[in-house]
């Protein structure tokens, strides 16, 4: 397939796993932002190419992962009790809140639907006049440029009966919280490409040179993170802490303009709470005062309400990069995709569901000999 | 902008306690682990019949020396009509194509259809005209059938149920009991093809190529590699849950290892650009008319020449081949040489985010 295939070329894959290891003399402890990134390394198994003193950690650019369950009992409670028809990217379903999540919603009866894109939600609001219709608008700035054109298009097409229940968190202040924190062991990003697709790089610079950390802009296919490592294992021998774009066929330095100018338009700016990690100030978008009418929480008065915090997830520690999904106690065992402790266990993009899909065993063996 | 600083407290918790799974969730039909538990937790206890430990596709039956494969199959598909196929000839050539994966031929099947108050006459006849034509391609016969009516709302359109019986004409026992280390694992065609189909249509994708449903008999692949007196260990077809499941169940029921190679395993363009699209791996995709063939693997040239003129979807492939062990495991190379675990679908196979 056209701009896959050679992206996975193992040839050029093994050149470059020799070319690291080449210009590696000490342990480096990288992260990559991007659940995308984290499920493709241990797809194709990237990590056992690299020599040992390369550690990859794994970021918290899971939407799924860091959407706050309260939220998910807001979007319960839209579906159960105020009898909307709740529209979501799928992976959200499995997700636990504080109390259910929303597949278990939909068996008690919930109108919860599956969609591809939130303006068919926008079609399925003027599908259905008499009710109300949500779209579950969670992600990163990937996703934002949608979502806002949703609200955009309901405005002007009058759809009153649409709104979005959102929680969009950004890239930038979660790198910076990592390397704020007392115990962060990360010293190099590979950022997430498809971010910064839209927003362009600009951000990046000075969080690379305040905290003194190489940031390279890295894609998702084998070719593309075996560079990004590449790129930052050189700047870190060489004590480096700059920008590179790696990710050049689809990333901009301005990213894109036209989707950068719809998020604004719609979205500002606001304080966020991760799932596991905590507020990070500024870290979100919150729908602007002009478009209330299309804010979920504010249509149906949706009240905060305290979390749940009693079991024994280390997601926060995962998301940061501090431990790994095979240093929970409770990974592959009483945590499992069945039957999730922690939301990294459910999504497609989750760390612990990469871990567990295509490695349980070997950790299980790690486990046992002490690794 | 300041660095935020962040409360380590939070870090140590996930607020995220365990699901209630007390109700049927969507997930529990999507022929993965959790459809596994709802077979292992409540219908083995309660029907604790020797036929139904045997995790095949169907029963294997012995009566005053005729040897019986009984199977049966509910159909449950939205929408009725989708490209390559539609729900009644699903229901046919599903429980053909169990009956043929306990290397019997089919032989008679049964219907029992549950109506939705308002249905068309006119799509039923549509459905019922399409399972005559299945019926006819695959050789069989439908002998007896029942039907229902429910209120407008208590069923989506038309549900078929469909049983059907078949004759072993050989000596073989055809269960991942019979895989051997060494032998060679086939796959009869391409994969992907009916699952993306139902999901494209669904979703509302169009492709450059319209994907078509594989959806197909399989009983004459299966007896002409009977015929060609090849010895057969076990047969699968990959319905939902895709290849890895199937591999996954015959794997640990048969307490072997599977290796297979990503490269091998043959899928089309537009399918592959469907998945990534989708952020979908084909090897759980649902197929109805493709399956896996274990044999010696001396024997693999010949049921692969075989396959190649008697399978749908061809060319067939030798994708890979079972080991000794680790017992229960399957494994996979992928495209860039490095080896990882395959493992069975948890629930169903959900388009992602971004």
């Amino acid at each position: 397939m056209k701009y896959v295939d050679e992206y996975r070329d193992a040839a050029l894959v093994r050149k470059l796993a020799d070319a690291i290891a080449r210009a590696t003399t000490r342990p480096w402890t990288i992260m990559e932002i991007c659940g995308g990134q984290t499920h493709a390394i241990v797809k194709f198994g990237l990590d056992d190419l690299l020599p040992k003193n390369i550690t990859l950690v794994h970021g918290p650019g899971c939407p799924v992962c860091v959407t706050s369950a309260e939220l998910i009992d807001h979007a319960v409670e839209l579906a159960l009790t105020h009898g909307a028809i709740l529209c979501s990217f799928g992976d959200m379903l499995r997700v636990p809140g504080n109390t259910i999540d929303l597949l278990t919603a939909k068996a008690r009866g919930g109108d919860v639907r599956i969609v591809y894109s939130p303006l068919d939600a926008v079609t399925i609001a003027q599908e259905n006049p008499a009710r109300p219709v949500v779209f579950f608008a969670v992600g990163f700035e990937t996703t934002a440029p949608a979502n806002a054109m949703s609200v955009l298009r309901a405005a002007r097409e009058r759809a009153t009966n649409f709104s979005i229940l959102t929680s969009h968190v950004l890239v930038p202040p979660a790198m910076r919280a990592i390397l704020g924190a007392a115990d962060n062991r990360v010293q190099g990003f590979l950022a997430a490409g498809h971010v910064c697709t839209i927003m362009g790089v600009q951000e990046y610079g000075p969080i690379a040179r305040e905290h003194g950390a190489p940031i390279i802009i890295t894609g998702f296919e084998p070719v593309d993170i075996l560079e990004g490592v590449l790129l930052c294992v050189q700047q870190l021998e060489s004590g480096r802490a700059e920008v590179e774009n790696a990710y050049s066929r689809a990333v901009r330095a301005e990213g894109n303009v036209h989707a950068r100018r719809i998020v604004e338009q719609v979205f500002e700016i606001a304080d966020r709470d991760w799932r596991g990690i905590g507020v990070i100030p500024r870290s979100g978008l919150a729908v602007r005062a002009e478009f209330a009418a299309f804010d979920a929480a504010r249509r149906f008065r949706l009240t905060p309400a305290a979390s749940d915090a009693s079991t024994e997830c280390i997601s926060g520690a995962i998301m940061r990069g501090v431990k790994k999904p095979q240093h929970c106690p409770a990974f592959a065992t009483r945590c499992t995709p069945e039957h999730p402790l922690g939301a990294p266990m459910v999504s497609s993009e989750g760390a612990c569901a990469a871990y567990y899909r295509y490695r349980h065993r070997t950790a299980e063996a790690e486990a046992t000999a002490g690794v | 902008m300041p660095t935020p600083t962040l409360n380590s407290a939070a870090f140590s918790s996930c607020p995220a306690p365990r699901p209630q799974r007390s109700q049927i969730t969507i997930a529990h039909g999507g022929g993965g682990r959790l459809t596994q538990d709802l077979i292992d937790r409540v219908f083995r206890p309660a029907f604790a019949a020797e036929a139904l430990d045997a995790q095949h596709d169907g029963a294997l039956l012995a009566t005053r020396g005729v040897r019986l494969a009984f199977t049966t199959d509910a159909h449950v598909v939205t929408p009725l009509f989708f490209p390559g196929s539609d729900i009644g000839k699903i229901a046919v050539n599903g429980t053909v194509n169990d009956l043929a994966m306990c290397g019997a031929r089919p032989q008679w099947l049964s219907a029992a259809f549950v109506l939705e108050e308002g249905l068309a006459v006119e799509t039923l006849e549509r459905v019922v005209q399409s399972m005559r034509a299945a019926a006819a391609a695959a050789g069989v016969t439908i002998v007896t059938g029942d039907t229902k009516v429910v209120e407008r709302g208590k069923a989506d359109q038309l549900y078929i149920t469909t049983a059907g019986v078949g004759v072993i004409e050989h000596d073989l026992v055809i269960a991942p009991s019979s895989v051997r280390a060494g032998d060679a694992v086939l796959l009869s065609g391409d994969i992907g093809r009916h699952g993306m189909a139902i999901m494209a249509t669904r979703a509302g994708l169009a492709f450059e190529s319209p994907i078509e449903s594989d959806c197909a008999p399989l009983a004459a692949p299966v007896q002409a590699l009977f015929a060609a007196g090849l010895e057969i260990h076990c047969l699968r077809d990959l319905t939902r849950g895709g290849l890895a499941t199937s591999l996954v169940e015959i794997a640990e029921t048969a307490k072997l290892a599977i290796a297979i190679d990503e490269e091998r395993v043959p899928v089309t363009e537009p399918v592959r650009g469907a998945c990534e699209i989708l952020g979908l791996e084909p090897l759980y995709v649902a197929n109805e008319g493709r399956f896996v063939c274990f044999v010696p693997a001396a024997q693999a040239d010949r049921a692969l020449e075989i396959l190649a003129r008697t399978a749908p979807g061809g060319p067939p492939a030798l994708i890979g081949h079972v080991k000794a062990a680790p017992a229960g495991r399957v494994t996979l190379r992928s495209v860039i040489g490095a080896e990882r675990i395959v493992d069975r679908l948890s629930g169903e196979q959900l388009p992602r985010i971004c």
